[in-house]
């Protein structure tokens, strides 16, 4: 009892702290920054009490079953949390850090324009670091997940008004959003396989999970995978490591508490966390290594390539989490622990003092210089040591092995409905949803075949409709409408596979169409005041004349994407249990509209409101910067 | 090799002088440890001002004015005051119209300049983005191959130039930079940049191209251009020209086209069918946006220059009687950061002198630190030096620090030093934080020099040459130096038993531009061994014979070296053993006189700093000040030259009874000693270039911070420790960061000189380049004629009268009475004691 006090009042100080930080005038800069470094110290020291109290007890793991915000039969949502070592170091260490860095930005970002939206983000970023270290089951992880892609995207956008900036964000977010889909997929297995909301509590308990994953070997293999996916995009490993050094683009204080520290040891902790799921899955602990030792062995061979201070640093850092892997894998969690809290506070050091370089490392050139000085790597032949480096320089192609599988191919498909335009788009969704609602209407009289057939249809129709959406280039109005039509197109969906719900349905729409359409209203606003510069061919920078606007249609954004502001999340997971067990294809297309749309969106954001604005009677920066 | 035909050869010669222009446009700043000062728009400089900027607004884009937003509001704030108003419109044909236009017209048109236009037919026509598709791979490969010690893997042969470097690994490798096979091809055969023009642009708009192409990335395309032609600015000196990278990145667009379109593309010239603008075409005509934006800069400009003007007319008449001896003089540097040290040490001690000269004491020459085996230049930078001066028995100067080495970033390194020094880091972090110390990472000025350390001043064997360079200097050289330096100055004697030459530098941390808060006038070096080498000169009882018989008489007197930090604010002084027992008590009083100079020297800097604490005693608020130094999180160990604005060359009696608030460089000069005007001459080839240099960049980095200033430090990232950038893809930015000018008025110098205008006249006439900066005003020269005080504004090549302001200044007992009024800009004002 006692502990889940503590609990919550940790949970409610992040809550609370961001609230105010968002209500505090942007002039404020002192009580901006008290505000942060007071929420992260009374974390830090409130732990510290705790700890002794939690030592008393014989350091048991807690789990603090919350409240059940939503419930059917056969389903509900429930907000849980849980405690245990793992926990306390990551809490420990994350705290320490934000405390540390909050209180160093009070000075370091003095009078940087956009001071208040720093430490809006990083409060932003610190709750929903404590909520997912804190969740007890994989939906308040993914609560608290969405949290941290978003601050993510906010903190490397930071200098909005320049290009790289805010391609990097988009590309991060992107990559970010992709292992996302790993978390979904896993969510959406594990309901079939426990036939509840597993708790991570319930998954430490051996028998549980040998009794469930006997009978279904292959769900549990599957699940296993995407964590895996979930937690290499986390952090940064394979083939996901490029995205590391690119969200270097914020105050250098935010790279190094989330690309240095906190936000690259996510996936660490999420195979913490799942670890005892996966740990009599041998196959699956061998690929975990074998991920692990791969992207050390290829990021460390980019590191010493590296002629930039801070990408030397990120790829360093993510050679450290690859071993860091292999040691979860091994079952070595405490020295996982140390090496990922020695991994962190020694990166965010060294990206801190990383412009020091600069006058240390002349100072030691001009008293210490050998004019060529060997590297290992001068032992291979020749043409072989020319050909690591040069792969090395080009990062081993990750960056563009990405775009060439992933979203080339998402980009290709989607243009395959290039037919549809602005001003044809209503005569293809209005026939299209009468035919639909007509369906639906005589839906009995279908035979089992039809059905199956429909429902995979209309999950096709709806990703055709994202990756078009993704894939727009000149109407911001008709990618949004897609992603509008999307949502209905799936509840339609869902609502054939299973008995019609429609209380359910509703949950599911009852934050994405508000959203929709008053983001529709800002972008036809936005469309009347500027018709030459409304489109999605390049970015516009229009925050920088429209703030409000900005930050409304910003807000709508997230309500669209089923950020956990509005009560489409709860409808998201739900709608994803409706999904059965072999239906792999729907579960597959649910994901993936869920992930695109999200990414779709950020991106129409971007072009619209962020980049280097599109007036030129004001300083402008060069497209390189 | 093939013939060439007569219109080939004149389109090699058109391409190279296109070359040359290309690089006298591109920015000129030497990498990160050389940072110097200098005129961002030295291109343009043949132009008069106001010309020249609307030039190259048109031509690049440039921002080279505030907002009319911001220029209207310090009108309301009455920053810009009305006389200088109508002064500034007293220039146009209708006043009473452009005042209109100035405080009341719109102008939203979005224009876009010359450059950029034909590349951009690249993005319409083939929906192609080279910024984004070739840029970063080739910033990575030639930020490799210039890399001076970040990468732990060096880039393989780089000794052979960087085309035959790049040649050499794509010859020589399993792997390959292209993904096509043509580009290859062209890369292996040599094929130079005239034919790769050809396949890329076509016949015509080579020329243009190259800009367009060049422009996209100046920062980059700016640091070859200055290592193109000064390799030594690197210790690792790498082989590297314009016209290679030019052809890398020719070749680099070929593969991208190849890869993307096959064979199935035009080159550009072929894909225009709206002829851009060329680049050189209608100089000379201005807008109406930008001649409003350039009237409200001399209203702005004049609303200063008058209150200055006024407060040298307002000097108190004092009768000139034959002064006793002062109880001391000291020299420092021109620099306007030691303007309010003097000040306060005039304050303290009526009876002292100073002096301002250029800081590296009329002593150029190179300087060989202990345990090194390279050189450094200390004096200003345009000067070739021909001596070298050898530091010898000193002690190391430096730590070494884990945290910045290379070990953690292996993968065994790693592990261990993650699990083991990876926690002592948070410590540290936290000490920092809490109760900030100095550290290895820190850049001191005293550390520059051992104290206790031997200056090869005085050469053994003037024959035997280091490099070219004579090791120390001869007794003759060592006479006329310090006679030089003492006359420039008008300080022939009396001299009183000690004078202190007191050069500066500044510390601070995680600050890459640390060069450019150093002197200037010793190419961003503290300025410790020139003031030491000096005094041991004068010191020498050769040259004072020498002297003597020269006129000046230096028998009782002691020279006594110091370095001012101007971030700590502390004086290390040098060589004292030479100080008799008398001496060395007078030199105990003068001391703690300094130490009180500094403390209210340090509290007037605070007041600039907003978040300190500003309650408290002198000393207090002045070791909070030193922290700055320390602190990592602190982006402003000091301000630096912001607010930069006057040039007073002149005896100090001209502006002894002002507060210039931090505002002015100094230069004593006694027009009594130079009828000839020679020093004068010295002293305006230096000041022009270097003080104007100053300004002009802390003016043009501000009025543009994203295309002429390096932008916020808060994001920059280390590229192989020659320059920064933004993020990993980002390109070079040269200029000043934000936190070095966010609080600078960008005001061209105003160079006052205590002289006859006519002779001034003559004097500037002298050198042509030194000329330039006058004739186009990129410095406004006012002179002032001695005894009565007339003033001439040099307008059009000749002098004007000035009328003098009718402004009355505020006038204060004490200067603390004026400082702790607020943290803006303060008017001139005359102080009473």
């Amino acid at each position: 009892m006692e502990n889940s006090i503590f609990i919550h009042v940790f949970l409610l100080s992040t809550v609370l702290g961001f609230v105010l930080s968002l209500v505090m005038p942007a002039k404020e800069e002192r009580a901006l920054s008290a505000i942060a470094f007071t929420t992260a110290g009374f974390n830090l020291f409130g732990f510290l009490i705790f700890w002794f109290f939690w030592a008393w007890q014989g350091f048991p793991t807690l789990n603090i079953k919350e409240v059940e915000l939503y419930h059917t039969p056969g389903y509900s949502f429930l907000i849980d949390f849980f405690f245990d070592r793992i926990t306390a170091t990551y809490y420990l260490v994350g705290s320490l850090l934000t405390f540390l860095i909050t209180v160093y930005s009070r000075y370091y970002l003095h009078r940087e324009q956009g001071y208040k939206r720093f430490f809006n983000t990083i409060q932003l970023f610190y709750m929903g670091y404590v909520i997912t270290i804190f969740s007890g089951n994989f939906e308040t992880l993914f609560l608290g997940w969405e949290t941290l892609g978003i601050s993510s995207f906010m903190l490397i956008a930071f200098y909005r008004d320049r290009y790289l900036p805010v391609k990097n964000a988009v590309k991060v977010f992107s990559i970010y959003r992709i292992g996302d889909v790993g978390i979904l997929l896993a969510m959406w297995a594990s309901h079939h396989l426990w036939h509840e909301n597993i708790t991570f509590i319930k998954l430490s308990n051996f028998d549980l999970v040998h009794e469930h994953l006997e009978s279904h070997s292959g769900t549990g293999i599957f699940i296993s995978l995407m964590i895996l996916v979930a937690a290499a995009a986390k952090s940064a490993q394979l083939p996901f490591s490029s995205w590391l050094p690119r969200a270097m683009e914020g105050p250098t204080p935010s790279s190094a508490i989330f690309y240095g520290s906190l936000s690259v040891h996510f996936g660490v902790f999420l195979l913490l966390r799942t670890f005892p799921f996966w740990e009599h899955q041998f196959s699956v602990r061998i690929l975990i290594a074998a991920v692990g030792l791969s992207t050390s062995i290829v990021t460390v061979l980019i590191a010493r390539t590296q002629s930039s201070v801070k990408s030397q640093i990120a790829y360093a850092s993510v050679s450290q989490i690859g071993l860091i892997f292999i040691e979860v894998a091994a079952g070595l969690h405490t020295l996982a622990l140390i090496h990922f809290a020695g991994n962190a506070f020694l990166r965010s050091y060294q990206l801190l003092v990383s412009p020091s370089v600069v006058s240390y490392l002349i100072r030691d050139q001009f008293y210490h210089f050998q004019p060529k000085h060997d590297s290992l790597e001068d032992n291979l032949p020749r043409k072989w040591e020319n050909t690591i480096y040069l792969l090395s320089l080009k990062e081993w192609k990750l960056d563009k092995l990405l775009s060439k599988w992933l979203f080339t191919p998402m980009k290709r498909i989607g243009h395959q409905l290039d037919f549809i335009n602005k001003r044809n788009m209503y005569w293809f969704f209005i026939p299209f949803l009468v035919i639909t609602l007509f369906t639906l209407e005589h839906e009995q009289a279908l035979p089992q075949s039809v059905h199956d057939f429909l429902v995979l249809l209309y999950g096709a129709i709806a990703l055709l409709f994202v990756l078009k959406s993704f894939s727009e280039r000149k109407s911001p109005t008709l990618a949004w409408t897609l992603i509008l039509f999307y949502h209905t197109l799936m509840a339609v969906a869902i609502s054939f596979n299973e008995h019609f719900d429609p209380k359910d349905t509703m949950l599911y729409l009852s934050g994405v169409i508000p959203a929709g359409l008053i983001g529709f209203a800002c972008l036809k606003w936005l469309q009347s005041k500027e018709p030459d510069w409304f489109t999605l061919q390049r970015y516009h920078g229009h925050s920088y004349e429209h703030p409000r606007l900005s930050f409304l249609f910003f807000l709508t954004v997230l309500g669209l994407m089923g950020f956990p502001i509005t009560a489409s999340f709860i409808g998201e997971d739900l709608v994803f249990s409706h999904i059965h067990e072999d239906q792999y294809l729907l579960a597959f297309f649910n994901a993936s509209c869920f992930i695109i749309s999200g990414i779709s969106l950020v991106r129409i954001y971007a072009r619209l409101f962020l980049g280097p604005h599109v007036k030129t009677y004001h300083e402008l920066p060069y497209q390189s910067s | 090799m093939k013939t060439l035909s007569g219109g080939e050869i004149a389109a090699q010669e058109r391409l190279q002088s296109c070359l040359h222009q290309l690089k006298h446009f591109l920015p000129a700043q030497s990498p990160l440890k050389d940072f110097i000062h200098h005129n961002t728009l030295h291109a343009f400089q043949h132009l008069p001002f106001h010309e020249a900027l609307s030039e190259a607004t048109s031509l690049f884009g440039y921002k080279v004015y505030l907002s009319l937003h911001d220029y209207r509001e310090a009108y309301l704030k009455g920053h810009i005051d009305e006389q200088a108003l109508n002064f500034a419109l007293s220039s146009t044909s209708n006043p009473d119209l452009w005042r209109q236009k100035l405080l009341h017209a719109h102008y939203n048109q979005v224009e876009l300049p010359r450059i950029g236009q034909l590349k951009a037919v690249w993005l319409s026509k083939y929906r192609i983005n080279f910024d984004k598709e070739v840029h970063p791979f080739l910033f990575r490969l030639l930020s490799s191959y210039l890399d001076q010690g970040i990468s732990i893997w060096n880039f393989p042969g780089s000794k052979k130039g960087f085309f035959k470097a790049v040649q050499e690994l794509e010859k020589n490798s399993h792997s390959s930079l292209f993904e096509t096979a043509r580009a290859r091809k062209l890369l292996l055969n040599d094929t130079s940049m005239a034919e790769l023009l050809g396949l890329v642009v076509g016949h015509d708009w080579h020329e243009q191209y190259l800009f367009d192409q060049q422009f996209a990335h100046p920062g980059w395309s700016g640091m070859i251009s200055v290592l193109e032609d000064h390799p030594e600015k690197l210790l690792d000196q790498r082989k590297i020209c314009l016209e290679d990278f030019i052809r890398l990145e020719l070749l680099m667009e070929i593969n991208f086209l190849d890869k993307k379109f096959g064979s199935n593309w035009k080159p550009l010239s072929e894909l225009i069918d709206k002829i851009p603008q060329p680049l050189f075409s209608d100089t000379g005509k201005q807008n109406e946006k930008h001649q409003v934006l350039s009237l409200w800069q001399d209203a702005m400009e004049w609303s200063f220059y008058r209150q200055v003007i006024a407060g040298i007319k307002s000097k108190p008449q004092v009768k000139e009687i034959a002064s006793p001896l002062p109880s001391f003089q000291a020299i420092f540097c021109i620099d306007d950061r030691e303007c309010s040290l003097r000040r306060y040490i005039e304050q303290l001690d009526p009876q002292a002198s100073t002096y301002g000269t250029p800081g590296f004491f009329n002593v150029a020459c190179y300087y060989q630190p202990a345990h090194s085996s390279h050189f450094t230049k200390i004096c200003p930078a345009p000067m070739e030096p021909r001596h070298l001066i050898k530091e010898l028995e000193a002690k190391k100067k430096h730590k070494t620090d884990r945290h910045l080495g290379k070990s953690t970033y292996g993968l065994f390194g790693g592990l261990l030093i993650s699990q083991t020094l990876g926690f002592a880091s948070a410590f540290r972090l936290l000490i920092n934080i809490f109760k900030p110390v100095s550290s290895p990472a820190m850049v001191s000025s005293f550390r520059h020099m051992d104290p206790k350390g031997k200056l090869t001043v005085h050469t053994v064997d003037p024959n035997h040459k280091v490099h070219g360079l004579q090791v120390g200097y001869t007794y003759e050289e060592m006479a006329q130096i310090v006679e030089g330096q003492l006359r420039s100055i008008g300080l022939c004697g009396p001299f009183g038993e000690l004078v202190y030459v007191v050069g500066h530098g500044a510390s601070s941390v995680n600050n890459t531009h640390y060069a450019g808060y150093d002197c200037g006038a010793c190419s961003g070096r503290p300025g410790s061994v020139n003031a030491r080498a000096i005094c041991q000169m004068a010191n020498t009882k050769e040259v004072r014979e020498t002297l003597l018989k020269r006129g000046i008489d230096l028998a009782n007197t002691v020279f006594v070296p110091g370095l001012h930090d101007t971030t700590r604010d502390e004086i290390q002084w040098y060589d004292t053993d030479v100080l008799n027992a008398g001496q060395l008590e007078q030199h105990r009083a003068h001391l703690r006189l300094f130490e009180k100079a500094l403390h209210l020297n340090a509290r007037e800097r605070s007041r600039r700093f907003v978040l300190m604490d500003h309650k408290g005693s002198p000393e207090k608020i002045h070791a909070d000040v030193k922290l700055r130094s320390v602190s990592l999180f602190e982006p402003r160990p000091e301000l630096n030259h912001a607010t930069n604005a006057v040039c007073i060359i002149g005896r100090r009696e001209l502006s002894r009874h002002l507060f210039l608030d931090r505002r002015s460089f100094m230069n004593s000069y006694d027009y009594r000693q130079d009828p000839e005007g020679n020093y004068l001459y010295g002293i305006l080839k230096a000041a022009a270039p270097v003080c104007g240099g100053i300004n002009l960049e802390y003016y043009f980095s501000r009025t543009d911070q994203y295309r002429l200033g390096a932008g916020t430090k808060l994001p920059h990232n280390v590229m192989g420790l020659i320059g920064v950038a933004n993020g990993l893809d980002g390109d070079l930015r040269p200029g000043l960061p934000t936190q070095m000018v966010e609080v600078h008025d960008p005001l061209r110098l105003l160079i006052l000189v205590e002289q006859k205008k006519e002779l001034i006249q003559s004097v500037i006439q002298r050198d042509e380049s030194t000329y330039e900066w006058f004739k186009n005003q990129w410095v406004h020269l006012v002179a002032v004629e001695p005894e009565t005080l007339e003033m001439y504004h040099f307008k059009e090549g000749k002098f004007t009268p000035l009328e003098v302001p009718d402004i009355s200044l505020p006038e204060f007992d004490t200067v603390h009475e004026l400082i702790s009024m607020e943290t803006e800009n303060l008017p001139v004002a005359s102080l009473k004691s």
